[in-house]
């Protein structure tokens, strides 16, 4: 599977990264050629093989419903690139 | 004194012939005297100088444990309470930690003193240290030359004597590689076994915390503080932590080792081929039977896990946004636009790309033949290590296809990177523990690895057998011309 300039684009969308023509068409190749690799997995019949998320297949533990966390605000948004009255700040999104 | 391992300076330190003050300070001054190498990205005497009066407090109290007083240095992947965590990226350039990762925080209450935070590549994507926004670190074994990656600031600092020891992070060999191609002992414990909470996350399902040390033995005293249960971590595994240090003397009459069939064969560099089997020799001399095995699949680990662990790092590093914390780009017209310039300006090439794959892998009509095509793969390549260890109690092979290469050498060319990881990346999809331990030297001198790989969850066998390895060799006791 080879990716062109447009697919390109369209995958950098999805990520939330700008891509210039220019850069486009360096992604693609290096892009097309991982990609290359990768489809080296089809040379193996892998038919009802049950997926495999994750080594540790104990399952996931649960944990009782209660408020372990304390109220730490300050502390988190004294690191954030724009707060006002204890809210993040960001671009107008509703008009 | 800048020569000892982390058991020696121990014993020194409880036996007040050193104090705290006096090792941190020592090693703060050797960090800022070898600054080129690059291996630090963030040093703060102040704080780290402030753990090591308290920890002479404690010793002098006789309240220290075996790591009270020691300074390790700290990959900066992981959040560290009032310290620069950049996890080698821009987008985090201006990241100060509100919390401390859970190895962090048990590091710091065993009474181990933070020496600073290690250069990596950005987010751990690579295997040279090369893709580091705060630029390429250096192998004290040859400056031309790369120390390997994701953990290579770490690795250089422990082999330069920077420090007596490091943590590390590994999700296709970040531990391992570094450790073989700097002369180190470093161990990637089984997943589950160590904290991820605080840890930057890359791969979920595969990063893996451990140590980068000079011994085995060293690698015992760092995990027997690093591991354990964590409720923080939904993927910890709730097993007790034994004092890896009662269990490294290890008879060796007996031990079943198993030499994979496809770690021997094309592509390892045939002056590697030679130093692992003489290390295998050794273990021969010791009483081990060595038996051939055969892991079919694991020339299908590279694909799989370019597809796992770039989409897991995709879904991961979409919470790099510039709205909470961390870098955020000026000049943006509405809300879209500045996830995109942030993002943009604050990832690297390399980060790009692998978000690329990993999106493109995840994407409607993709998903079959990528993500579940490679979760099917990896229960094959899981298969083959359980079927292994039928025969064998241990799996040796070589840690790295090639010694250290030429800085420069491979940053074009990814495919080429990722296949420096052929022999480490089937251990983490399987989960397994794995251990990197020197076993000798190319023609040009550059130092050779050999890799060990253990049960789940046996990395009191996996240490014990390394350390009983380096009571017959000193392969491991080499420094680099120049650092000693």
């Amino acid at each position: 599977m080879s990716l062109d300039r447009e697919q390109v684009r369209r995958i950098a969308h999805l990520a939330r990264l700008h891509i210039t023509e220019q850069e486009a068409a360096g992604y693609a190749e290096t892009l097309s050629r991982i990609l290359g690799l990768i489809e080296q997995m089809n040379a193996v019949d892998t038919a009802g093989v049950t997926p495999m998320a994750h080594p540790n297949e104990a399952g996931l533990r649960l944990r009782d419903d209660k408020v372990t966390e304390t109220d730490q605000r300050e502390k988190f948004q004294k690191i954030a690139p724009a707060v006002e009255a204890g809210l993040y700040l960001v671009p107008k999104v509703i008009e | 004194m800048f020569d000892k391992t982390v058991a020696e300076l121990s014993r020194a330190l409880s036996r007040k012939e050193i104090s705290s003050v006096e090792l941190t300070r020592m090693y703060l001054e050797r960090i800022e005297k070898y600054r080129e190498l690059n291996a630090f990205i963030t040093v703060d005497p102040e704080r780290s100088m402030g753990q090591a009066r308290s920890a002479d407090a404690r010793i002098a109290k006789g309240e220290g444990s075996a790591l009270t007083g020691v300074p390790i240095a700290q990959k900066d992947i992981f959040c560290a309470d009032g310290w620069l965590t950049t996890c080698g990226s821009k987008i985090l350039s201006n990241f100060t930690a509100p919390y401390d990762a859970a190895v962090i925080d048990r590091l710091n209450r065993s009474g181990a003193v933070n020496l600073g935070k290690t250069n990596m590549d950005e987010f751990a994507m690579g295997s040279s240290n090369e893709t580091s926004y705060y630029g390429v670190v250096k192998n004290p074994w040859a400056t031309d030359k790369v120390p390997g990656g994701s953990s290579g600031g770490s690795a250089a600092a422990v082999a330069a004597r920077l420090a007596p020891a490091a943590t590390g992070t590994d999700t296709g060999g970040s531990i391992r590689q570094p450790a073989s191609l700097t002369n180190l002992t470093g161990l990637k414990p089984s997943y589950g076994r160590v904290s991820r909470y605080g840890m930057v996350a890359f791969a979920s399902s595969l990063d893996q915390g451990g140590p980068l040390c000079r011994s085995a033995e060293d690698c015992a005293l760092l995990l027997n503080a690093m591991a354990g249960f964590d409720p923080r971590d939904s993927t910890s595994v709730d097993e007790p932590v034994p004092d890896y240090t009662r269990t490294l003397v290890r008879e060796i009459k007996g031990l079943r080792i198993g030499l994979p069939k496809e770690y021997f064969s094309e592509g390892l560099d045939p002056e590697i081929a030679q130093v692992v089997q003489g290390a295998i020799g050794e273990f021969r001399k010791l009483g081990a039977e060595v038996v051939e095995v055969s892991l079919p699949n694991s020339k299908l680990a590279i694909p799989c896990y370019y597809v796992l662990a770039p989409a897991e790092a995709s879904s991961n590093l979409s919470r790099f946004d510039g709205a909470r914390y961390g870098y955020r780009a000026s000049g943006y017209k509405d809300l879209l636009d500045m996830y995109c310039k942030t993002r943009t300006e604050g990832f690297g090439p390399e980060v790009k790309r692998r978000i690329m794959i990993g999106t493109y892998a995840l994407s409607a009509g993709y998903y079959d033949a990528y993500y579940l095509k490679a979760q099917q793969l990896r229960r094959l390549i899981a298969e083959d290590f359980r079927k292994a260890f039928e025969s064998c109690d241990i799996i040796m092979g070589p840690t790295s296809p090639t010694t250290a290469f030429k800085i420069g050498e491979k940053s074009d060319d990814p495919v080429a990177m990722y296949l420096n990881d052929i022999y480490t990346v089937p251990i983490n999809l399987a989960g397994l523990p794995g251990m990197s331990v020197p076993a000798g030297f190319d023609s040009r001198g550059l130092p050779i690895g050999l890799q060990l790989i253990g049960r789940y969850f046996d990395e009191e066998r996996v240490l014990g057998v390394a350390h009983r390895y380096q009571q017959v060799t000193d392969w491991h006791k080499h420094a680099p011309k120049g650092f000693s």
